[in-house]
């Protein structure tokens, strides 16, 4: 009986083994970085809007509060966007000849709302909510990176599942209370620390905010800060077992 | 039977990811686009005169800040430091821009040119000093002059509060020195940094 095989098999067959055993895993990286690169989620690429808006401009030069604009992040689940009215509080008088405010004013006439481009977008099966955040005292920048620098507004945080557990899986490693005001609620303490970098930029601010000002804080390790988180923890009586329990985020 | 086993192995682990149909629902968010609306928005505004059941509004001091066609003289709201602390957090938050910390009309926006065409209102006048609790309602309720109205991001409530802290600050920028506590008076006296040159960093 003929031979099927041809000794030069044997180069295949090993070639072959390699390319599963290097290939798979190689692809596998591939796509797990692909996932987690900027391309796919987003974080760091500003996006283009109607209106060239800029929170480094308006929240930062100007000292406008978040709240001015965005009036129902304490109490409801979602922050919104201001509406027209809100622009036009000030834009009637200021700037109001300016090429770029003209979709807005066009907005303001017609009564039909400009249309923002979301930057930070959830999938649908997944509930977040803002106001149980901020009545914790986790300060926007945690989640949305330095805003208050933005030009144009980008992603701070990728927003992938494992990103949200990283912090439901242990609060206290960014819970705090700001030591300088026992006198705020800790929602208030979110808005303050906005005032205090203005008043007294980066040298009045200690290492963890001035890391939530520049938007790169990404939990505290530091014995005594998590003992002091733990504590919170246990004050606002937040049920760290439960909190990663899927119904949390998906109902 | 084994093959079919292993056919939905496969397709199972390769067509993984292939539905998004969850991640963009056919739901309304607030402020999510409808384009069967001729104003393109999915949230609808409420007619005129709506009314949610149980929230009927029927103290007309409390929600117009005037009655029977005058503006009230008195707060329809008991006064506590509790009210004054919500009120100063709110003036800051939406007034202090363009009336600035104090109320004397120079916030950072009318530094910018708010005031080129009115000046922003400086509440130390004796005008407003004068001027029923009910018009200061009236004013972030419904606008003045070039002044937008505020109702849609400030609640009745807050808006009392807010007006208790302006007649505060009202108080505070023309005291009589004779009312004041002469141990915070001296403390005041002492030479410290300066309230304006704080704020001035923020310029
Ligand atoms: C003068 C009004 C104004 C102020 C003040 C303001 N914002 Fe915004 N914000 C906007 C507008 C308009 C948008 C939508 C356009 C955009 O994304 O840039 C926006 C968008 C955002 C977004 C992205 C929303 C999305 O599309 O997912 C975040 C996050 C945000 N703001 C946070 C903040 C924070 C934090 C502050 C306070 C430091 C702040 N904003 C102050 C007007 C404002
Ligand atoms: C509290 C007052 C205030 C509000 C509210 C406000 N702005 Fe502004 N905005 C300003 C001031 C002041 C300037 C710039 C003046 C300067 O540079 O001195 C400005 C500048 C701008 C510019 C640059 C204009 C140009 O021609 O360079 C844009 C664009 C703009 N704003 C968009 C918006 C939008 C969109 C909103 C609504 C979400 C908004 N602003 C709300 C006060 C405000
Ligand atoms: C714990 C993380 C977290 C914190 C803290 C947080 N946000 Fe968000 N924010 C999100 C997420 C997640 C979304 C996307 C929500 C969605 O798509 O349902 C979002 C969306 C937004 C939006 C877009 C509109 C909306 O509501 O979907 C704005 C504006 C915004 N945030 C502003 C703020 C401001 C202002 C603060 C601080 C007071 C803040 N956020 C604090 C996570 C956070
Ligand atoms: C910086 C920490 C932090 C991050 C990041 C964070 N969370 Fe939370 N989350 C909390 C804390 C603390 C609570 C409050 C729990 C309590 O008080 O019971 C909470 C509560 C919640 C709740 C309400 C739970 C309830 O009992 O009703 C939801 C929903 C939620 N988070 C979703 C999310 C999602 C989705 C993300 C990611 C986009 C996220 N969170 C990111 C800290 C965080
Ligand atoms: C703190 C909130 C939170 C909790 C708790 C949580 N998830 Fe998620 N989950 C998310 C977010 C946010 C996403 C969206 C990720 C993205 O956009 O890539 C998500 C996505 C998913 C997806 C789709 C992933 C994909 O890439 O297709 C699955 C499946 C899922 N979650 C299952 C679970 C299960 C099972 C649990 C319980 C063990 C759980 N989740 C608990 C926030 C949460
Ligand atoms: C965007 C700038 C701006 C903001 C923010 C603003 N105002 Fe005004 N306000 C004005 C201007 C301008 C005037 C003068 C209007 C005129 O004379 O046409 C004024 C006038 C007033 C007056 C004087 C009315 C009179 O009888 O003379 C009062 C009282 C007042 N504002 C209260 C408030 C309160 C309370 C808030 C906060 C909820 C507020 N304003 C926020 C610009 C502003």
């Amino acid at each position: 009986m003929a031979q099927i095989f041809k000794p030069s098999a044997n180069h295949i067959t090993t070639a072959a083994l390699y390319g599963v055993v290097l290939g798979v895993p190689t692809v596998w990286l591939a796509i797990a970085a692909l996932s987690r690169s900027p391309a796919n989620t987003k974080v760091n690429v500003p996006i283009n809007q109607p209106v060239p808006f800029s929170h480094q401009h308006h929240a930062w030069e100007l000292g406008i509060d978040c709240r001015y604009c965005h009036a129902n992040v304490e109490k409801s689940s979602y922050a919104g966007v201001p509406s027209t009215e809100t622009c036009m509080s000030c834009h009637s008088q200021i700037w109001k000849n300016s090429p770029l405010l003209e979709p807005v004013r066009q907005s303001y006439e017609t009564g039909t709302p400009l249309k923002w481009n979301l930057v930070n977008q959830l999938p649908h099966f997944v509930h977040f909510n803002h106001s149980i955040h901020v009545a914790r005292g986790i300060n926007c920048n945690t989640c949305h990176g330095p805003v208050q620098h933005m030009h144009i507004t980008y992603k701070g945080n990728p927003f992938q599942m494992k990103w949200c557990l990283e912090c439901h899986r242990a609060p206290d490693r960014h819970i705090y209370k700001d030591e300088s005001r026992p006198d705020l609620e800790p929602r208030q303490q979110v808005f303050n620390l906005y005032w205090k970098y203005q008043k007294d930029g980066l040298k009045g601010l200690n290492l963890r905010e001035r890391s939530l000002m520049v938007g790169t804080f990404d939990g505290t390790n530091d014995g005594k800060e998590r003992a002091k988180g733990k504590e919170l923890v246990k004050y606002y009586g937040i049920k760290v077992q439960q909190l990663a329990d899927c119904s949390v985020c998906h109902y | 039977m084994n093959r079919n086993v292993i056919f939905f192995a496969v397709a199972s682990v390769l067509l993984a990811g292939c539905h998004t149909d969850m991640w963009r629902q056919n739901k309304s968010a607030p402020l999510s686009q409808n384009d069967f609306f001729p104003d393109g928005q999915a949230s609808r505004p409420l007619l005129a005169g709506t009314i949610a059941k149980g929230h009927e509004r029927k103290d007309d001091a409390f929600f117009t800040g005037a009655k029977g066609g005058k503006w009230v003289n008195e707060l329809p709201v008991p006064l506590s430091k509790k009210l004054l602390l919500r009120g100063q957090e709110r003036y800051n938050i939406f007034c202090s821009p363009c009336h600035g910390q104090v109320g004397d009309g120079n916030g950072m926006i009318a530094n910018r040119g708010f005031t080129l065409k009115r000046p922003v209102g400086n509440y130390h006048t004796d005008r407003l000093r004068n001027m029923p609790v009910g018009h200061f309602y009236d004013v972030i309720t419904n606008g003045y002059g070039t002044m937008y109205s505020y109702a849609s991001r400030i609640e009745p409530s807050d808006r009392w509060a807010i007006v208790a802290y302006v007649k505060a600050l009202q108080l505070s920028q023309n005291a009589p020195l004779a009312d004041a506590d002469p141990v915070a008076l001296e403390e005041s006296l002492k030479p410290k940094e300066d309230k304006a040159h704080a704020e001035g960093a923020k310029h």
